[in-house]
């Protein structure tokens, strides 16, 4: 691949509100075309982020180049970038073809340029015939694609998203997710996304940068951040997880066995760039957790094959049982008294009648799925 | 709530009292004083209600009608300055920390505890021949008017004092100065209730401020625009002592007229008469700002 300039670069910036640190040192890369998203929880200084690249907060420290471009004395209205609002922020005062072309108006274009390109813009995102109508006859999904028609009808090159499906239910907004993964592939602009929500993280992202107290604890592509989480709150906060503390007992360049509080031995086949006896935290996904049923007996020799005897294997009793149709969750309770979390997808139609409350049952984990975290 | 229709004996309990109070200190006198108007003087103090429209036709002489369109000019002009001087101020308010809102709020309901003939008299102090202003301005003439040789321009005289009282300019700055808080509270009500994102996106989309200003604050801040006009034009329209204190002799206005009618002239039926023409314009007037207010209202 070629060497290719960031859209957006974000370099040492650090913001403080009085004694609060929002943003503290973040240094981050946008690529023209990405889809990127910031993730974090509430309160983790992301929207900050955001803001300070749309221009309505300054960095205390650091700087920010949109397309080469220092963006320090750059007011908001006239970044090369436009922002969709959490709230949409559509005037409540003027139609929709108003609304969409308010910044185009305000930039002095024709006004038959502006006839199509208002329309054109709310063809995009299906509102055509839509233009005459007032935000108040529109329905929450439908205000927010006029706010997005507003912004994209600005050609910007960088779209700003703050939480821009927080405010839809559900099923709009699992629809949503595919609807602005493919618009930002048919307008290719780059979009930067902010959410709490890893789901809609996960599906719509090109890259992820998790924000965890102003810093960023992980940037990786959404796939990267499930499976090699670079610490615990990643892990912890993309998906669910069972974490367990413990010591690295053995460490070589194809192998390595984690001896855990709880869980007992955990067998890798691969290597951990850790110190001997160092601690560490072991993190496996529930999903990658195999709950054998009883008289299964190939499971039970998959196990055995996969690991050395005595590893990645656990013993308990079903304490909690939840079933959400395509899987069911099981919180099952370890000899120790450790608790487990484990999912199993639910393959034929009767799968949830394996299983019943204070069952007890065997299970074990491939050599390749738990995850050794440093930090 | 309950409908009153459900709870007759709580209604009552309730509506009673303001109700009988409104009868007899509101209606009552308002209904003499409409009886007033087409009554004539029998004598020195008695008035009979012989139902004559005299008064009335007597009212829209030129000369009084000329002076009810000069009130309705210098209220204009005070609402007008009120909007012009009070949305900065109601914007710095709604834009200013949590920690200060409540004590800017304060400091615009402060002139209310005091008295406004007091306040009055202040003015007075501040604007005379001698007052603070003339006297500031003249400080600072003597002082910076010696720089002017400096920039190569002649050194002015000595400084002639401003008329500042006794006239128009006086009236309309004293009722600015009263009014207003009137503006203000209204106008920081409704752009408090203002999504700032709004704003912002209009910010975004390229706008300056004093764009989304008239674009997207000023519309959407209408109905508090317009109760502010309201509240602001209806009372300085029925002024009465600011002009007494303030004007000279050519800012007189209806509620002077009015006051003159009822004491030193003794008419009472031809002041009752100008109440009630000066009743009507606020009527005319709120019934505007009614309508406008549900067009604005309609259109959000």
């Amino acid at each position: 691949m070629t060497e290719q300039q960031p859209i957006i670069s974000i370099r040492n910036v650090s913001k403080r509100f009085g004694p609060v640190t929002a943003v503290d040192n973040v240094s981050i890369d946008i690529m023209p075309g990405e889809f990127f998203v910031l993730l974090g929880p509430s309160g983790c200084g992301k929207t900050t982020l955001l803001r300070m690249i749309a221009g309505f907060e300054m960095p205390t420290e650091g700087q920010i180049l949109i397309d080469g471009q220092d963006m320090a004395k750059v007011p908001p209205n006239r970044r090369p970038v436009n922002m969709v609002f959490q709230s949409y922020a559509v005037f409540p005062h003027m139609t929709v073809e108003q609304n969409v072309g308010y910044g185009l108006k305000i930039a002095r274009v024709g006004s038959d340029e502006i006839k199509s390109r208002v329309a054109e813009a709310l063809e995009l995102v299906k509102l055509d015939g839509f233009g005459a109508r007032r935000p108040d006859q529109l329905s929450g999904g439908q205000r927010q694609r006029v706010a997005l028609a507003r912004s994209l009808v600005m050609r910007p090159k960088v779209l700003l998203l703050d939480e821009p499906l927080s405010a839809l239910d559900a099923k709009l907004r699992a629809q949503m997710q595919f609807e602005l993964a493919d618009l930002q592939d048919e307008v290719g602009i780059t979009f930067v996304t902010v959410t709490h929500d890893q789901d809609e993280a996960l599906s719509m992202a090109g890259r992820i940068a998790v924000i965890n107290k102003g810093e960023v604890a992980q940037l990786a592509p959404p796939s990267d951040l499930y499976e090699f989480p670079a610490n615990r709150f990643v892990a912890d906060f993309v998906g669910s997880v069972n974490l367990f503390e413990g010591k690295l007992t053995l460490d070589e360049p194809d192998r390595a066995a984690v001896e855990c509080e709880g869980l007992g031995k955990v067998y890798l086949n691969h290597g951990v760039t850790g110190s001997h006896q160092s601690n560490v935290w072991v993190a496996i996904r529930p999903e990658k957790i195999y709950l054998h049923v009883p008289g299964d007996g190939k499971a039970f020799r998959a196990a055995q094959e996969d690991a050395p005897e005595g590893y990645n294997f656990a013993r308990g009793k079903i304490r909690g049982m939840s079933y959400l149709g395509d899987i069911t969750l099981f919180d099952i309770q370890l000899e120790s008294g450790a608790m487990l979390r484990v999912s199993r997808p639910n393959l034929s139609r009767r799968d949830q009648e394996d299983f019943t409350w204070d069952d007890k049952v065997s299970m074990h984990w491939r050599a390749d799925s738990p995850v050794v975290l440093l930090s | 709530m309950e409908s009153w229709r459900t709870a007759k004996g709580m209604f009552a309990a309730v509506a009673t009292v303001p109700t009988l109070w409104l009868i007899g200190f509101f209606i009552v006198p308002l209904g003499i004083v409409w009886l007033y108007s087409f009554g004539t003087n029998a004598s020195l103090t008695e008035i009979e209600i012989s139902g004559t429209f005299s008064n009335y036709s007597r009212a829209l002489d030129p000369l009084y009608l000329g002076i009810l369109w000069k009130s309705i000019l210098v209220a204009a002009a005070t609402t007008v300055i009120c909007i012009v001087v009070g949305f900065p101020v109601a914007l710095a308010i709604v834009f200013s920390s949590n920690k200060w809102k409540p004590w800017l709020l304060l400091a615009i309901m402060l002139p209310f505890w005091t008295n406004l003939l007091i306040r009055t008299y202040a003015l007075i102090a501040v604007l005379r021949r001698e007052g603070y202003a003339n006297q500031s301005l003249g400080w600072l003439h003597d002082n910076l008017g010696g720089l002017l040789p400096l920039v190569g321009l002649p050194a002015p005289g000595a400084y002639e004092p401003l008329e500042l009282l006794y006239n128009n300019f006086a009236v309309i700055f004293g009722l600015v100065y009263v009014h207003l808080p009137f503006m203000v509270l209204p106008l920081y009500a409704a752009l408090d209730r203002l999504d700032k994102s709004l704003i912002e996106a209009s910010l975004d989309l390229g706008a300056g401020h004093f764009r989304t200003l008239l674009a997207i604050v000023a519309p959407l801040a209408a109905p508090g625009i317009i109760s502010g006009v309201i509240i602001t034009f209806v009372p300085a329209l029925g002024a009465y002592l600011t002009p007494d204190l303030l004007g000279g002799p050519d800012s007189q206005m209806i509620a002077n007229v009015i006051e003159r009618q009822f004491k030193r002239a003794n008419d009472w039926p031809f002041g009752a008469a100008l109440s009630f023409i000066l009743m009507y314009a606020t009527f005319i007037a709120i019934a505007f700002q009614a309508m406008k207010s549900r067009q604005a209202e309609a259109r959000q």
